[in-house]
């Protein structure tokens, strides 16, 4: 309660402050339509049809949550049959259209589940190279001084122009689908864990490696029960970065492909000026990075705790 | 198995059979530093000998070398002139050959591991079977009274619990010689008393050779048999002062003229390395 205050009130001044911003941004359009049809708008009339206009500059909040809901189990997203056979909605019928979403290439479900599994993917290839190169750079002083700067460059070319010509360069090898999005989110996904898991595995202080050497642990041993279970809060907290970049990556990944996701809506919604399918895929997009990031931070909760140390 | 028993066997007598003879032996030992502000003579010409059993305490000001010294005999520094051995070979094979425990000023226990998980670290790392492990761990943490805390984690333990833990990780692989670098340091006076009493009594138990870092005079003159009183710029050698304190010390004996002579003589030895330096 004492945490979920502070949360509350801060979330409902943002939504406040956007009902506001509401008015202006989407009055110019009523009253120009007030104009051409020679009427007078008073103002509460035009604040009114500010927040319902089809194609909104800037949509009102509850116009998002309703497309959120039309566009994953609404009878837009689920089909006209499923629809009508579930109308009026009952808990069974409300379990069929979600159970239809997942597979309907009109619903969010849908799109964030294809999101999803190239994000998923990208995520593991980016975190086990991300944990390989670590280790190449702690234990091999080549690599230490010409991967890292490597690293960073790669991190400063916008994705936007890269993604493309990946797609482009592993479509002319005959690799399309899933695997090229998840290339372009492993990209992003693998610096964080470079960076944490470097840090992570040369946080054991001399004493610590002393000590292992007056045991006369080998390489291997050192690693095994020294260096990898101190990288361990290092790593997870690269993870929780990781995993969000792997989703912005696949979304970005999605726009040239075209072969659905939320990237795909997002840009669909662009094209055809459907600011409400726009925020809609925002909000799912933001809901699958939230949801992704709070399953790692659950995760590491355990781990950690069961370490003994808990932060 | 045996071998553990004979180890840890609580029988002084047998223990000390071999008294005197040179476990560790320093001649003309050098060890220089070259720092970016020229070198450091960590330790200049130091001749040392340490008998099988003795409980030897380096005592002297800070940055005299004491740590360097210790370290050098377990072979985590390397002289830079004259000769070391351990147990008759290099530090290096004595080492290899798990001759000593070092005990340093933290604990050093891993959060992770549970007190029995910490001592077994050593004996995992040194490939003793899990029965081996699990015996021995029981053995030591008896012998440091951590029993009834073998599945306590690090943090659930009090400063003084934690360096026990330590001494015994550092006992759980039958080394005969134990290092050990203010291992008592960071704590108070009372639970420092305490686990010096305890330390005797371990001594006498076990029948190790013992290498012990203080900069506390009445700690060093209450545990040693021999005690290495030191200067710095350039660390050395001043005196060795063998005691002549019975094997029997109650705390109480810190009160008698005996010890008071003894510390006193200390004291004059750490006041000529500061005069002549
Ligand atoms: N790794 C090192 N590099 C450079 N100088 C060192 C190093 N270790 C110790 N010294 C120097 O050697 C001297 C002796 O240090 P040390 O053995 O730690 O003294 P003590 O343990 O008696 O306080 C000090 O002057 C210290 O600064
Ligand atoms: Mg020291």
């Amino acid at each position: 309660m004492s945490r979920s205050l502070p949360v509350l009130t801060v979330t409902a001044v943002l939504i406040a402050l956007w009902y506001l911003a509401v008015i202006p941004m989407n009055a110019t359009w009523e009253y120009d339509q007030a104009r051409r049809a020679g009427t007078e708008l008073p103002f509460t009339e035009m604040v009114a049809r500010t927040m319902a206009q089809e194609r909104p500059v800037l949509p009102a909040p509850h116009q998002v949550v309703i497309g959120l809901y039309q566009q994953t189990v609404g009878c837009d997203a689920v089909g006209r049959r499923m629809c009508r056979e579930t109308t009026p909605l009952t808990v069974q019928g409300f379990g069929q259209r979600v159970v239809a979403a997942f597979t309907s290439n009109r619903s969010l479900v849908y799109h964030a589940g294809v999101t999803l599994s190239a994000t998923m993917l990208g995520f593991l290839i980016g975190t086990g190279g991300g944990i390989l190169l670590a280790i190449g750079i702690v234990y091999n002083r080549a690599m230490d001084a010409s991967v890292m700067p490597w690293a960073i460059a790669s991190q400063t070319i916008p994705i936007i122009a890269l993604a493309p010509m990946i797609i482009v360069v592993l479509n002319s090898v005959g690799i399309s689908g899933l695997v090229p999005k998840a290339i372009i989110a492993a990209y992003l996904s693998f610096f964080p864990v470079v960076v944490g898991m470097v840090k992570g595995l040369r946080s054991p202080d001399a004493m610590q490696m002393d000590q292992m050497k007056t045991w006369s642990a080998t390489g291997a041993q050192v690693f095994a029960r020294l260096r990898l279970p101190m990288s361990m809060p290092y790593l997870f907290a690269s993870l929780k970065v990781g995993i969000a970049a792997a989703l912005v990556g696949t979304i970005v990944g999605e726009l040239p492909v075209q072969e659905g996701g939320l990237g795909v809506r997002l840009l669909s919604g662009s094209y055809y000026g459907q600011t409400i399918q726009i925020w809609a895929a925002l909000f799912a997009a933001a809901i699958l990075a939230a949801g992704l990031v709070g399953i790692v931070g659950l995760i590491e909760r355990r781990v950690l705790a069961r370490m003994g140390m808990k932060r | 198995m045996s071998d553990t028993a004979a180890a840890l066997a609580e029988t002084p007598a047998a223990a000390r059979a071999g008294e005197g003879q040179p476990v560790i032996e320093a001649r003309g030992l050098n060890l220089t530093f070259h720092t970016n502000d020229g070198p450091v003579h960590a330790l200049k010409d130091v001749d040392l000998t340490i008998g099988k059993g003795e409980f030897v305490s380096f005592i002297g000001p800070s940055g005299c070398g004491k740590t360097t010294l210790l370290r050098a005999i377990a072979d985590l520094e390397h002289p830079t002139g004259g000769s070391l051995t351990v147990n008759g070979m290099s530090p290096e094979a004595a080492r290899k050959a798990r001759a000593y425990g070092y005990v340093f000023q933290a604990a050093g226990l891993y959060p992770w591991r549970t007190i029995e998980g910490n001592v077994r670290l050593p004996l995992q790392i040194m490939g003793y079977s899990r029965a081996e492990q699990a015996e021995r761990a029981r053995k030591v943490l008896e012998l440091v009274e951590l029993s009834g805390f073998e599945r306590k984690f690090p943090w659930q333990l009090s400063g003084g619990m934690q360096q026990r833990a330590s001494i015994a990780r550092a006992l759980a692989f039958d080394a005969d010689i134990l290092l050990m670098d203010e291992p008592f340091g960071a704590l108070d006076e009372i639970v420092r008393d305490r686990l010096n009493e305890e330390l005797l009594k371990l001594w006498a138990r076990t029948g190790k050779t013992i290498g012990f870092v203080t900069h506390s005079i009445p700690e060093a003159v209450y545990l040693s048999t021999k005690i290495v009183v030191m200067s710095p710029r350039p660390g050395r050698i001043t005196d060795v002062i063998d005691s002549t304190l019975p094997a029997e010390r109650p705390l109480e004996i810190r009160d008698t003229p005996e010890f008071i002579a003894i510390a006193h003589r200390v004291r004059e030895g750490l006041r000529a390395g500061y005069e002549d330096s």
